[in-house]
């Protein structure tokens, strides 16, 4: 058994939700603030939207640029931000066990915070029949392959989906200098602004098949296309080497699941009431685990409302 | 490809790579393991349900029964050498109606008809304390105390491995397109250029029919019968302590729930009589039936989230029986109508062709012990390295998670890209250390792997 370390507040996850929460708390002397993180740099998802739209209409930001701001706010509010530690299991009800290069370690808390985000469902969750063929991503994958490493993602691309996030998809296989073949939804109309919708199809040339469900993956070794079907029935093949499945998100509970915490069963969220408290006391949670999936910005405010409720568990009156 | 080996083995999945290794026993003879693909256990060996089996259901008296009892044992002594994981969880065949209740105490017959001892009935009441998160309506089962679950992948891996590390040549990449014989010597022309040898042993699973062909032999035909499977997110581990298996019908065997030794749980496979050797996809309809099943089995399964979906390719054969055969006179040996138990079976398969290579008149020579292998652990019940805090005492890189869903250490993806036999693709790094295997599939650690990939790679 290792010893157990004592913080104040315990925020696992160095995204939007938890930086801002950190930092509020830090900056209202709840004394020893930790927020740890499992990857190598804080920020979380923002780190690999390379597009702008993070900061005001005053300060346009992007991603990156965001996720710097907001590591940089937390620490010089004095929070701790720890990177490559990942919060494993728990150890009591407000302690947790991690691991990272340094070994295991075990943490108690006064309060803990889950911010751990959300992830979008791969293709396999969703139940896309097919071959294993290579050339199948999600959002968060790609975004990270073309704009974190630069590799090279293949020629044509389909993007599945039309919210926001598929259109960032689009602009990601874009910037790779690849060519987005088609977006399909088997909605009725894209779901993102009609300026976004409208640029993509005119201004950028990708058709939008409404309607439209994927059935099949095809291809031997890498992707050769994706069988799609319309409402009335008729199949076609698109043919691609690349294809994006983005959005239908899934909020990042494992965490929280392996210590009981009771999820929301329509979200799959974590069941939180008005002040972000969790079924188990002390134990708070904020972000796209809450509900997936809110802006940047607006989780980032959902942070602040949560340090409120942190500090008032700390200092009862 | 200079000089002639003394034995081609055509096949690296888990029998061929098996045969190899025993045959690597012989320090004398110079072995060549060729395969098609661009990794060893591509073919059926990495798509199955990874059961060891016991045989207790194997038909008495045939070969396929006495090699899979036999190389059960093999197996699970080789297992715990080389640190392949492993779990003696036992399988329930849950009776969901009477037809099924009255065949119970024939398969516990059969089992005693197959030296298998062990078996038990269990009433409902017994059965549902063992399992209770099982569908209503179960009327009784059978239990077989020894089904175990094991890692194909490590097992395959570990085979060749330890083969290469004692001298054999792995050919990968490397396809058998025509095999002619020249001076009493075979030769074979590869995609990969040629290669002589004066014994042959065709391993080649779903195509050794085929291979067979050419030289002459019209034994068998290989009809694929595909399985598909889905594999549940780690919550679904709690739902089940055995491996549930249908109860063998008129209709066929059914479909299984089995928890896997990465902490998952299986739900399959499915049974199709196909004619296209690589028809390795998934579809609606056999989605659709497996969870229709499944639900039945464990409803609550259904609720999880699904990590994985895959399709094997059985080697089904028109003889109920494997298809073991020496050409003496063609100094040749067949491997063929490996279908549905060949990674239990694959020391004791192994040990019989070398059996009948030597008969046949291979001059093996002197023989040695092996030095043992130690696999990488993939199993949950064995300390993984980011559990091992003296691991990362001495080496940080075990700390540090790059895989978070399969809780895959930087230490590990490069371990085995410098591995004997490294990975030449993501998913074979994904067979040999569970890296992208996860929940999210890449969402979160896509890039950076293949960044690792890239960056190891000559
Ligand atoms: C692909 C994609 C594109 C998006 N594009 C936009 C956009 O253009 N504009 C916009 O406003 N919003 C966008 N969003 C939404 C926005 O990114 C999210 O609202 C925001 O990042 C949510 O913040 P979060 O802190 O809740 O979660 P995340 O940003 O996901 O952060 C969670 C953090 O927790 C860490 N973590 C998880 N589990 C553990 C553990 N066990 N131990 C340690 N650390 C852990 C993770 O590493 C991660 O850094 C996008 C989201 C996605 C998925
Ligand atoms: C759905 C399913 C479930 C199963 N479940 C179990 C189980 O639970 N327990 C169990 O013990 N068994 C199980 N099996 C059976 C087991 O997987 C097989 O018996 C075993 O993998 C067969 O191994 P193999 O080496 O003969 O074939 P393969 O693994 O197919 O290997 C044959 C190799 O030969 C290569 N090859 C073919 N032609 C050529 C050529 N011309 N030149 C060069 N190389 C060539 C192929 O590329 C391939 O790699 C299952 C099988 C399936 C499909």
């Amino acid at each position: 058994m290792t010893d157990v370390r004592q913080v104040d507040v315990l925020v696992v996850g160095a995204g939007p939700a938890g930086l801002a929460t950190a930092t509020r708390l830090a900056a209202a002397g709840a004394g020893r603030v930790e927020v740890l993180d499992r990857e190598q740099r804080a920020g979380g998802v923002p780190r690999h939207c390379a597009h702008g739209g993070f900061g005001t209409w005053l300060h346009p930001l992007t991603g990156p640029q965001y996720a710097r701001l907001l590591t940089a706010a937390a620490v010089r509010a004095g929070a701790v931000v720890r990177t490559g530690v990942t919060a494993l299991d728990w150890a009591g009800p407000l302690t947790l066990t991690t691991v990272g290069p340094h070994g295991p370690e075990t943490i108690t808390a006064r309060a803990i915070v889950l911010a751990t985000g959300a992830r979008e469902r791969p293709r396999a969750a969703r139940l896309v029949p097919g071959t294993r063929s290579a050339g199948v991503y999600t959002t968060g994958e790609l975004q990270q392959a073309v704009h974190l490493y630069e590799q090279p993602i293949g020629s044509r691309a389909v993007v599945v989906g039309a919210e926001d996030v598929s259109y960032a998809a689009a602009d990601t296989v874009r910037a790779a200098g690849a060519r987005v073949v088609a977006m399909v939804t088997d909605l009725p109309a894209p779901r993102t602004t009609p300026a976004r919708a409208l640029d993509a199809r005119l201004r950028r040339g990708i058709p939008l098949l409404t309607h439209t469900g994927v059935t099949e993956l095809l291809g031997h070794g890498r992707l050769s296309g994706v069988r799609v079907r319309h409402r009335d029935g008729r199949t076609t093949v698109l043919h691609c080497d690349t294809v994006v499945f983005t959005g239908d998100f899934v909020p990042d509970h494992e965490l929280a699941r392996r210590g009981g915490i009771t999820l929301d069963p329509a979200t799959r969220g974590l069941a939180v009431d008005s002040t972000l408290r969790t079924s188990r006391p002390g134990v708070f949670a904020v972000g796209n685990v809450v509900h997936a999936v809110e802006p940047a910005r607006a989780v980032a405010r959902e942070g602040v409302h949560a340090a409120t409720a942190v500090l008032s568990e700390l200092r009862p009156f | 490809m200079t000089g002639t080996y003394d034995v081609a083995v055509v096949g690296a999945g888990v029998v061929g790579s098996a045969i190899a290794r025993e045959l690597a026993r012989y320090p004398r003879l110079r072995i060549a393991l060729v395969e098609a693909q661009d990794d060893v256990g591509q073919g059926s060996s990495k798509a199955n349900t990874a059961i060891l089996h016991t045989g207790f259901d194997a038909v008495p008296g045939s070969l396929e029964a006495r090699l899979v009892r036999e190389g059960a044992r093999l197996l699970a002594a080789y297992a715990a050498e080389s640190g392949i994981p492993v779990e003696p969880v036992g399988a329930l065949l849950v009776a969901w109606d009477e037809e099924q209740l009255a065949a119970l105490p024939r398969l516990a017959e059969k089992a005693e008809a197959n030296d298998y001892h062990a078996t038990r009935l269990l009433g409902p009441a017994a059965l549902y304390e063992r399992e209770p998160h099982l569908g209503p309506g179960a009327l009784g089962a059978l239990h077989v105390p020894g089904e175990s679950i094991i890692c194909p992948w490590t097992t395959t891996l570990a085979y060749a491995t330890q083969a290469v590390r004692h001298g054999v040549d792995l050919h990968l990449d490397a396809r058998v397109e025509d095999v002619s014989q020249q001076d009493g010597i075979h030769v074979l022309t590869t995609s990969a250029g040629t290669l002589r040898a004066r014994w042959l042993v065709n391993a080649a699973g779903l195509h050794a029919d085929t291979l067979d062909a050419r030289l002459g032999h019209r034994d068998f035909t290989v009809t694929p019968r595909r399985g598909q499977l889905i594999v549940f997110d780690k919550f679904a581990r709690t739902l089940v302590n055995h491996i549930l298996l249908p109860v063998p019908t008129a209709l066929g065997k059914g479909v299984l729930v089995a928890p896997t030794v990465y902490g998952n749980v299986l739900l399959g496979p499915t049974a199709e009589d196909l004619d296209d050797k690589r028809a390795t996809g998934s579809t609606a309809d056999g989605l659709d039936a497996l969870r229709a099943k499944g639900r039945r089995i464990l409803p609550e399964l259904l609720d999880e989230e699904v990590t994985a979906v895959y399709a094997g390719l059985r080697a089904a054969t028109e003889h109920d029986d494997y298809r073991i055969r020496a050409h003496p006179g063609q100094a040749y040996v067949t491997v063929g109508g490996i279908r549905s138990t060949g990674l239990t079976a694959s020391l004791a398969i192994a040990a019989r062709v070398t059996g009948l290579l030597t008969e046949a008149g291979l001059d093996a020579g002197p023989v040695r012990e092996l030095e043992p292998v130690r696999m990488p652990n993939l199993g949950e019940a064995f300390p993984r390295p980011y559990q091992r805090p003296e691991l990362i005492a001495a080496d940080p890189q075990y700390g540090t998670l790059v895989c978070h869903c399969e809780r895959v250490s930087r230490g590990e993806i490069r371990d085995a890209l410098a591995s004997t036999i490294p990975p030449r693709t993501l998913d074979g790094l994904r067979r040999r250390t569970r890296a992208r295997a996860g929940r999210c599939q890449g969402f979160y650690c896509g890039a950076a792997v293949r960044q690792l990939f890239e960056e190891a790679r000559p």
